[in-house]
């Protein structure tokens, strides 16, 4: 008799877990017009069938928010939640409310592309921020296209590309690792050692850093790639010991600059011996890997918390005041909030959420962005940024070296440099 | 089947069939194109299912390195894809990894014929070559799953390693056409979901008369005792094998039909955690019974797209919560409780006793 209940039971909870299931997929697929505020948690997904339709505009925030990136991109999907509920408190744009539906690409590129479809067709909205590593913005890309969706992707990345459906508000190759390089090269030495993780983003820079080497007169005394996640560098440090490099250029993403860090200075290696400047090592990623080692290291960014603009300190301020005093902004975390303002503002000029018409206006918009004003390209939807150089203090925040002055105009394909030209052939 | 003994039971089995088979029909009908597509995506995990119960409920080999198999096949298809889509130039990540010119073993996949053989042979292939060094030497248990295991991180490292001539983490996509028709298309995404429908159908037709057959019955006989077996004078080694391969070639197929819904494959699809997953859909839809373990593949992922889609930073407790109650109160998956309330007072059937024997 108890087993029969215990059955009874389980079956109940299968069924009940069924129905809450289907009652959520309803949620998002029904075509009632009526503007209902159904506000459970984050997702705040109403039944109106259209993006414009009523009062409100429902736009898509498409991040890891389980798996291995979630700690990279749920700060940033704060800060996008961050911008849209200041323009809600602002009066909306075109007068209505922005609604966010969140969808979890779970670290796993299909799911990216498939959450992807599902906000643009099912969910209809107007546009979607999302993305971090190049895998999952790849993934995307195809169904931003076959839909015509708009996508504002808001990481650095390794260029090469640039499609009539994203925006890019990172910084692309010649507004992080050229500069650096040559910033570099004029004043911490000419023998490089590129060290990176093995996928895309690290081959595709170093790629690019070789032929800038060779023209500008450095010399590559090793290069080395260790498959994501490795924390075993003993070796690695062996050799760099033995090549004698001046600078060392990290590509290395996630858990293996903690380990990297701690074993370099293990190994007696400190900031005055060798110079490591990181690209993907930003405030929020000292805080895992531990100031004790990363001090005096550099990082070349387009922003950083301690940069000083007016915009930047009410946004410091803003984002501590919404999410707690110990978190930190980045880089990537300004790129996703400046990305939700230029297309609100985009939206205001073009006077609709329609893509073509967004594209359109938000060709040459200029903002004024907590790292200093931007300006959108319309030739290849990339932003103008400024590039900063920037050096780890005790506190765990840069101390700005260097910056070039005036927003750098964005080159995915790097065709202004001269050594660049076998590079962008597959344009 | 034997339509001599059409008992009120099977005439039940009968009217199941016919509703999922009107149901897989209609569906286009009532879905929009996202949830077709979708279904379409459960529909080719179905198909893994099928393979994997061959061998797991019915050979009672569990293989934790399915997501290999299935990854194959769909690097077959994405090779054929990515080559219609570079149109003749050299596909985009190559160019970046700096070849000039495209790699002999890439230059077949131009012929949709030879992708779709490659799909099924390379994976069954791979999977004798395996079986034969492992079932001949009566490597069993959890050391053949370990082995699987192993060969999963083999391939995923290499598929990452080798990023010029795969891709590396970012894996294959940017699809444009298949066999010349736009891949995006609500025409040619419904025509795919009309071929993975039959090729489900066909698949699971294939695997019921595999296991009603003679070879069916051997299976199961190694299943409950394989020295035994021996014994009478069957070569385990040998069905072990061929059904290994069958399973792996319909991992390879539902990985060919993966790749036409999702648009990309990457290594993280057959990495470890999908291949676990794989088996978890047959475990908690039902080991031993082919609908259960089909049943399984379909809901499970409906439950992972709907609890996602409803609540994006809970999703993970729901559906762990799932596991947990499937596993804990039907040991014998959701078809274990529908026998249970159908036919209570019927004793256990002779299936289900062979079931609970059989061994991990």
């Amino acid at each position: 008799m108890k087993r029969k209940i215990v059955k009874n039971l389980a079956f109940l909870t299968v069924a009940l877990s069924v129905v809450l299931a289907g009652c959520g997929a309803n949620n998002t697929t029904s075509g009632d017009p009526a503007p209902a505020p159904s506000n459970t948690g984050t997702n705040t997904t109403t039944g109106s069938g259209g993006a414009t339709d009523g009062d409100e505009i429902k736009v898509g925030i498409l991040h890891s928010l389980s798996g291995t990136m979630a700690i990279s991109e749920v700060s940033v999907k704060d800060a996008e939640m961050m911008a849209i509920e200041e323009i809600n408190a602002n009066g909306g744009v075109l007068g209505k409310q922005l609604v966010p539906v969140v969808e979890d690409g779970a670290s796993d590129w299909p799911t990216f592309a498939e959450k992807a479809r599902k906000l643009i067709s099912e969910d209809q909205v107007a546009t979607v921020f999302g993305g971090w590593t190049s895998s999952s913005r790849k993934a995307m890309l195809p169904v931003f296209e076959e839909l015509n969706g708009l996508l504002w992707y808001p990481v650095q990345y390794e260029g090469l590309e640039s499609s009539p459906n994203i925006f890019y508000t990172g910084a692309t190759t010649n507004q992080q690792i050229v500069p650096a390089v040559s910033w570099l090269l004029e004043n911490r030495g000419t023998k490089f050692f590129l060290l990176g993780s093995d996928y895309v983003f690290p081959q595709t820079a170093n790629k690019i850093i070789k032929e800038q080497l060779n023209a500008e007169g450095g010399e590559l005394v090793g290069e080395e790639y260790t498959p994501l996640g490795h924390t075993d560098y003993s070796t690695l440090i062996a050799k760099i010991q033995q090549a004698k490099p001046e600078v060392i250029f990290n590509t290395l993403n996630g858990d293996s600059n903690v380990a990297f860090f701690k074993q370099l200075k293990d190994a007696g290696i400190s900031a005055d011996d060798i110079t490591v400047l990181s690209v993907s090592v930003a405030e929020e990623e000292i805080r895992g890997i531990g100031v004790d080692v990363l001090e005096g290291h550099l990082a070349a960014w387009n922003y950083y918390q301690t940069t000083d603009t007016p915009e930047n300190k009410t946004f410091v301020e803003n984002y501590k005041a919404a999410y707690g005093d110990d978190r930190v902004t980045a880089d990537p975390i300004e790129a996703g909030y400046d990305a939700v303002y230029l297309w609100a503002a985009a939206v205001e000029k073009a006077g609709t959420t329609d893509v073509d018409a967004v594209k359109e206006a938000a060709k040459g918009l200029e903002w004024d962005a907590p790292g200093g004003k931007i300006t959108i390209d319309g030739d290849n939807q990339h932003i103008y940024k400024t590039v900063r150089i920037g050096e780890v203090q005790s506190d765990g925040q840069f101390q700005e070296l260097w910056n070039s002055g005036e927003p750098v105009k964005p080159d995915p394909y790097l065709e202004t440099y001269e050594w660049a030209s076998s590079l962008s052939s597959s344009k | 089947m034997q339509l001599r003994t059409l008992t009120p039971q099977k005439i039940y089995i009968l009217i199941g069939y016919a509703v999922a088979a009107t149901a897989l029909f209609c569906a286009p009908m009532v879905l929009s194109d996202f949830r077709l597509n979708l279904l379409a995506k459960f529909l080719a995990f179905a198909i893994v299912a099928l393979g994997l119960d061959l061998i797991w409920g019915y050979t009672g080999i569990l293989s934790l390195g399915h997501g290999v198999f299935f990854g194959l096949g769909a690097y077959a298809m994405g090779m054929y894809l990515k080559l219609e889509a570079s149109g003749g130039r050299l596909p985009d990540f190559m160019d970046w990894s700096g070849l000039s010119a495209l790699p002999w073993f890439w230059k077949p996949f131009e012929s949709f014929p030879f992708a779709i053989a490659m799909g099924i042979l390379i994976p069954a292939l791979l999977a004798l070559i395996l079986g034969f060094f492992t079932f001949r030497n009566r490597i069993r248990g959890v050391y053949f799953t370990i082995l699987t295991q192993a060969l999963v991180i083999i391939t995923v490292t290499l598929f990452i390693g080798q990023q010029k001539f795969t891709g590396g983490t970012n894996g294959l996509t940017g699809f444009t056409t298949v066999l010349g028709h736009s891949i995006g298309s609500p025409d040619t995404k419904r025509m795919l979901y009309w071929v993975t429908a039959i090729v489900l159908i066909a698949a699971f037709v294939l695997c019921r008369f595999l296991v009603k057959s003679r070879f069916g019955k051997v299976l199961r006989a190694i299943r409950d005792g394989e020295n035994r077996a021996r014994f009478i004078g069957y070569n385990p080694a040998v069905y072990q094998m061929i059904a290994f391969a069958i399973s792996a070639g319909l991992a390879g197929v539902a990985g060919m039909l993966f790749v036409l819904h999702v648009g990309i494959i990457s290594p993280s699809t057959m990495a470890i955690v999908p291949s676990i997953e794989m088996v978890l859909w047959v475990a908690i839809g039902g080991r031993g019974t082919l609908i259960g373990a089909a049943l399984g593949a379909v809901l499970l992922n409906y439950a992972k797209s709907a609890f996602s889609e409803s609540y994006p930073d809970a999703w993970l407790f729901f559906l762990g919560a799932l596991f947990v109650i499937v596993v804990v109160f039907l040991p014998k998956g959701a078809v274990g409780l529908f026998r249970k309330w159908k036919l209570p007072k019927r004793r256990r059937t002779e299936h289900e006793q062979q079931v609970g024997h059989s061994t991990v």
